[in-house]
C-alpha cells in the first residue's frame, strides 16, 4: 500500500487534521510585558485595553500553574509559544469573497462555508483562525434588530463603551492562571450584545480552528444579553494534528440581565493527540456566566470529545432572585485523553435554581473526572439544585472520577446529588449484536443512548453533529 | 436448516452441554424441555453465539454454513434470531430507533436497500400492531421501564419486524400472565412458515397448549435423552422429569 494511503487509514478517525498553507504575520515566539504591548498595538487598541492586558500580565508573574486537576502533562514552557499569528490580508478586506481563498477553502472542508448563501440557514458564524477573527456573516442582517455580532477586535474599535464596561466584569484578570494569560495576550474572539426585549433572530456561533504550528490560541467571548433578551450561541473548535502539543487557553464570559436567557452550546473537537497519546490539544478554558437580575437564565451544554488535556467549568453566579443556571455536558476520554471538567454553581439570589446533568465517558486508556462546585450562599433562601453525574467505562484501563463539592449556607435549600457509574455491559452488546449490529455501533448506540439527556440540549442540527462524532471518536475503543 | 451433532459446551471451566443432537427443518416447531441447569438456556447461548461459553466439541450447521465459525452479528443478519429471557434495557436509545437499525442491518447483509426513517415508521406500526402493542412503546428507551410482559412483548415485536429464518425462543414464557402468554403465542404462530424453523426452549408445558410442537425433545444433563411428539409434553407436564433420569438410569 503507498504511504499516503497508510496515513489516509491511520488518519481516518480525526479528520480535521490537515494543515493550510496560509501566509501568517506572527510576532517571535516568547512572552514579555513588550510582547503584550505589541499584541495591543498590532490591534490598534484604545489605551484602556493596553492597561488592562498589562495589569493581568503583571498579575500573572507572580501566579502558579494550579495542580489541584486530575491531569498529567509535562511543563508547558510559556516563552516557546508563539502569541500571536494572523492569515496575512491580501489587501484590506471590503467582502467576505476577500478572505484569504486557502483560509476560505479551510473553512469550506471543516463545512464552515463562509459565504452567506451557502451557510446553515438561521446560523450566523464569526470565524476565528488561529489568533485572529477572519468573518463574519450575517452582520447586517442581524444589526437590523440591534443585535451586535462581531470579532472581539472590532467589538474593541466599534463599541469600546460597551467592552469596557463588561470586559472582565464576570472573569476578573485576577481570576486564575489561564484566565489571567488569556487577558494579557488575548488576541481576538466574538462579541455578542443584544438589546433590551430582542430574541436574537438566528443561533449565533463562533468556530475557532488552529492552524500555525506552536501557536497558542488565547481567544475572549463575551456575550450580553440585556434585559429580557434571549440567544443562542453555539461554538465548535477543530486543529491539524501535530506530534507537539498545542495550548488553547480561552475565556468566555455570560452576562444575562433580568428575564434574559443565554444558551451556550460547545462542540469541541480538538486534535485530541494520537492512539499513543502523543500531540493534541491543552484546553485550559474559564467560562464563566452571571444571571445579574431577575428570572435570567443561563444554559451550559457541552460535548467534550477532543483535546489532549481538557480543564474546564463552565459556571454560574445566579445572582438575581428565581435566575437559573444550568450545566449539560458529555465528556469523552478516549486513547490517552484526559478530561477533568465539570462547573460551579454559585446560588446568591432568593429561590435561584440550578441543575447538573453530566455524562463522563472513559474508554482505552482515558481519564475522565467530573468536578463541581453547588455553592448556596446565606442570602439564597430558597435555593435548588439538582445533580446527575454518570460516567461510563468502555474497558478495564480507562478511569472515572467524580468530586462534587457541596456548600449550604442556609437551611431552606434543596441540594440533591445523584452520581453512578457503570461499565458497557456485556449484556448490552451481546444483545444488540444478536440484532445484527456490530460490535462498533452497538457500542455507539449504548454511548450515544448514555449522552441522550445531554444531546436533547442541543440545537437541532447540532445534536446530529454530535452523534456522528461520538461514534467518530469511539472508533477503535473496544477490541 | 439446523443440524447439531454431539454439540459440547462449556461455561467456566464446568461442562454444560455433553454431546447434543438435534436437527430442525423448515416448517418445524421444536420444544427443548427439561429441568432447571440441564443446559437449555446454554444451548440457546451457544447457537447465538454469547462470549463466555466455550465450545468443546461438535458442530452446529445453519443453512450448510457452520454456525459456530460465525460473529454473533452474523447469524443475527443470517436469519437466526434469539428471544431473550432477559430482554436487556438500553436507556436513551428509543425503540423505532433500535429496531430500525438491526433491521437495515439485515437488509444491508441481503443486498437490500436501507429502509428510510418514513417508510419504516409505517412498516413498524403495523407490527406493533400484529403483536398488540402500544406504538407508544415505540418511542420509548429500549425495554427500560417496561413490565416482565412488555418486555417478552417486545421480543416478539423484534421477531415480528425482523422476520429470522431460524427463531430461537429462550423461556418466552417465564414470568407472563395468561392473557400475555396468548398474545405472545398468538404472535409466534403468525410467523409459523414454511420457510421458517422455530426451537421454543421451556421450562413448562402450558406454552405449548398455544404453539403446538411438531417435536418435543427433553435436555437432561447436558443430552437430549428423550424425543418425541407434543403427547410428550403432556406427559411431562402431569409426571414430572423424574421418570426420565430413572429410565435413563435404567437404559
Amino acid at each position: 500500500m503507498a504511504n499516503q494511503e497508510v496515513k489516509d487509514l491511520a488518519n481516518s478517525e480525526y479528520k480535521y487534521g490537515f494543515t493550510s498553507e496560509v501566509d501568517a504575520d506572527q510576532i517571535p515566539k516568547g512572552l514579555s510585558e513588550d510582547v503584550v504591548r505589541l499584541i495591543s498595538q498590532k490591534k490598534n487598541e484604545p489605551s484602556f485595553m493596553l492597561e488592562w492586558r498589562l495589569k493581568a500580565y503583571r498579575h500573572w508573574l507572580a501566579m502558579k500553574e494550579p495542580t489541584w486537576a486530575e491531569v498529567h502533562y509535562p511543563k508547558i514552557d510559556y516563552n516557546g509559544i508563539i502569541y500571536y499569528s494572523a492569515p496575512k490580508p491580501k489587501k484590506k478586506l471590503a467582502s467576505m469573497d476577500e478572505v484569504d481563498p486557502e483560509v476560505r477553502a479551510t473553512f469550506e472542508k471543516l463545512g464552515i462555508p463562509l459565504e452567506e448563501q451557502k451557510m446553515l440557514s438561521n446560523v450566523a458564524v464569526d470565524a476565528v483562525f488561529d489568533s485572529v477573527s477572519v468573518a463574519t456573516t450575517f452582520r447586517k442582517t442581524l444589526a437590523e434588530v440591534g443585535v451586535i455580532f462581531c470579532s472581539f477586535s472590532d467589538a474593541v474599535k466599534e463599541h469600546p463603551e460597551l467592552v469596557e464596561k463588561y470586559l472582565g466584569s464576570v472573569v476578573p484578570y485576577t481570576d486564575n492562571f489561564f484566565a489571567t494569560l488569556n487577558s494579557a495576550v488575548f488576541s481576538d474572539g466574538s462579541f455578542c450584545y443584544i438589546p433590551k426585549g430582542v430574541k436574537c433572530p438566528m443561533e449565533l456561533s463562533t468556530y475557532f480552528r488552529i492552524n500555525a504550528k506552536d501557536t497558542g490560541q488565547f481567544e475572549r467571548t463575551l456575550i450580553v444579553a440585556d434585559e429580557g433578551a434571549q440567544v443562542s450561541y453555539l461554538e465548535g473548535c477543530t486543529a491539524p494534528m501535530r506530534d507537539e502539543n498545542q495550548l488553547h487557553a480561552a475565556v468566555v464570559e455570560l452576562v444575562a440581565m433580568g428575564d434574559a436567557s443565554i444558551k451556550y452550546s460547545t462542540i469541541q473537537n480538538w486534535y485530541p493527540g494520537d492512539k499513543t497519546g502523543k500531540g493534541g490539544i491543552y484546553n485550559f478554558v474559564t467560562k464563566r456566566g452571571k444571571c445579574a437580575g431577575p428570572r435570567a437564565r443561563i444554559s451550559w451544554t457541552q460535548v467534550e470529545t477532543g483535546s489532549a488535556i481538557t480543564w474546564k467549568y463552565p459556571s454560574c453566579i445566579l445572582l438575581g432572585d428565581d435566575s437559573v443556571g444550568e450545566f449539560y455536558s458529555v465528556a469523552l476520554a478516549n486513547n490517552y485523553q484526559q478530561a477533568d471538567t465539570g462547573t460551579k454553581m454559585i446560588h446568591i439570589g432568593r429561590n435561584t435554581k440550578s441543575t447538573i446533568i453530566s455524562k463522563g465517558i472513559s474508554a482505552g486508556h482515558g481519564q475522565n473526572s467530573y468536578r463541581g462546585m453547588v455553592k448556596i450562599a446565606k442570602s439564597a433562601v430558597g435555593a435548588r439544585n439538582h445533580s446527575q453525574c454518570d460516567s461510563l467505562l468502555l474497558g478495564s484501563q480507562c478511569g472515572a472520577h467524580t468530586f462534587p463539592n457541596l456548600e449550604v449556607h442556609n437551611t431552606s435549600s434543596t441540594v440533591e446529588h445523584e452520581a453512578s457509574t457503570s461499565k458497557i455491559g456485556e449484556d448490552q452488546l451481546f444483545y444488540l449484536r444478536q440484532r445484527g449490529l456490530s460490535t462498533e455501533d452497538a457500542v455507539g448506540m449504548i454511548v450515544n443512548g448514555f449522552c441522550k439527556q445531554v444531546f436533547n440540549e442541543l440545537p437541532l442540527e447540532f445534536a446530529v453533529e454530535a452523534h456522528k462524532l461520538m461514534n467518530i471518536s469511539l472508533e477503535g475503543s473496544v477490541g | 436448516m439446523l443440524k447439531i451433532k454431539n454439540l459440547q459446551a462449556s461455561a467456566g471451566g464446568k461442562a454444560i452441554l455433553k454431546g447434543v443432537d438435534l436437527t430442525v427443518n423448515a416448517g418445524e416447531v421444536h420444544a427443548i424441555m427439561g429441568p432447571n441447569g440441564s443446559g437449555k438456556s446454554t444451548l440457546s447461548y451457544v447457537l447465538a453465539g454469547r462470549d463466555g461459553y466455550q465450545v468443546t466439541g461438535g458442530s452446529a450447521e445453519y443453512e450448510g454454513k457452520d454456525l459456530l465459525a460465525m460473529a454473533p452479528e452474523v447469524r443475527a443478519r443470517e436469519g437466526v434470531f434469539l428471544a431473550f429471557q432477559y430482554p436487556v434495557e438500553i436507556p436513551g436509545v428509543s425503540n423505532k430507533y433500535f429496531l430500525k437499525a438491526a433491521y437495515n442491518a439485515v437488509r444491508k447483509h441481503r443486498g437490500e436497500p436501507e429502509m428510510d426513517a418514513g417508510p419504516f415508521l409505517k412498516f413498524v406500526k403495523e407490527k406493533a400492531k400484529s403483536v398488540e402493542m402500544d406504538p407508544a412503546f415505540l418511542n420509548r428507551s429500549v425495554n427500560e421501564g417496561f413490565s416482565g410482559g412488555e418486555k417478552k412483548r417486545n421480543e416478539i415485536l423484534q421477531l415480528a419486524v425482523l422476520e429470522p429464518k431460524l427463531a430461537l425462543l429462550d423461556e418466552t414464557d417465564s414470568g407472563l400472565d395468561i392473557d400475555a402468554l396468548k398474545i405472545v403465542a398468538n404472535g409466534i404462530n403468525k410467523l409459523r412458515d414454511p420457510k421458517r424453523a422455530v426451537v421454543l426452549v421451556t421450562h413448562y408445558q402450558r406454552l405449548l397448549d398455544y404453539i403446538v410442537p411438531d417435536f418435543v425433545h427433553v435436555l437432561s444433563g447436558g443430552r437430549i435423552v428423550k424425543s418425541g411428539g407434543k403427547e410428550l409434553a403432556l406427559q411431562l407436564e402431569k409426571e414430572g422429569y423424574g421418570w426420565i433420569e430413572t429410565e435413563k438410569v435404567g437404559a
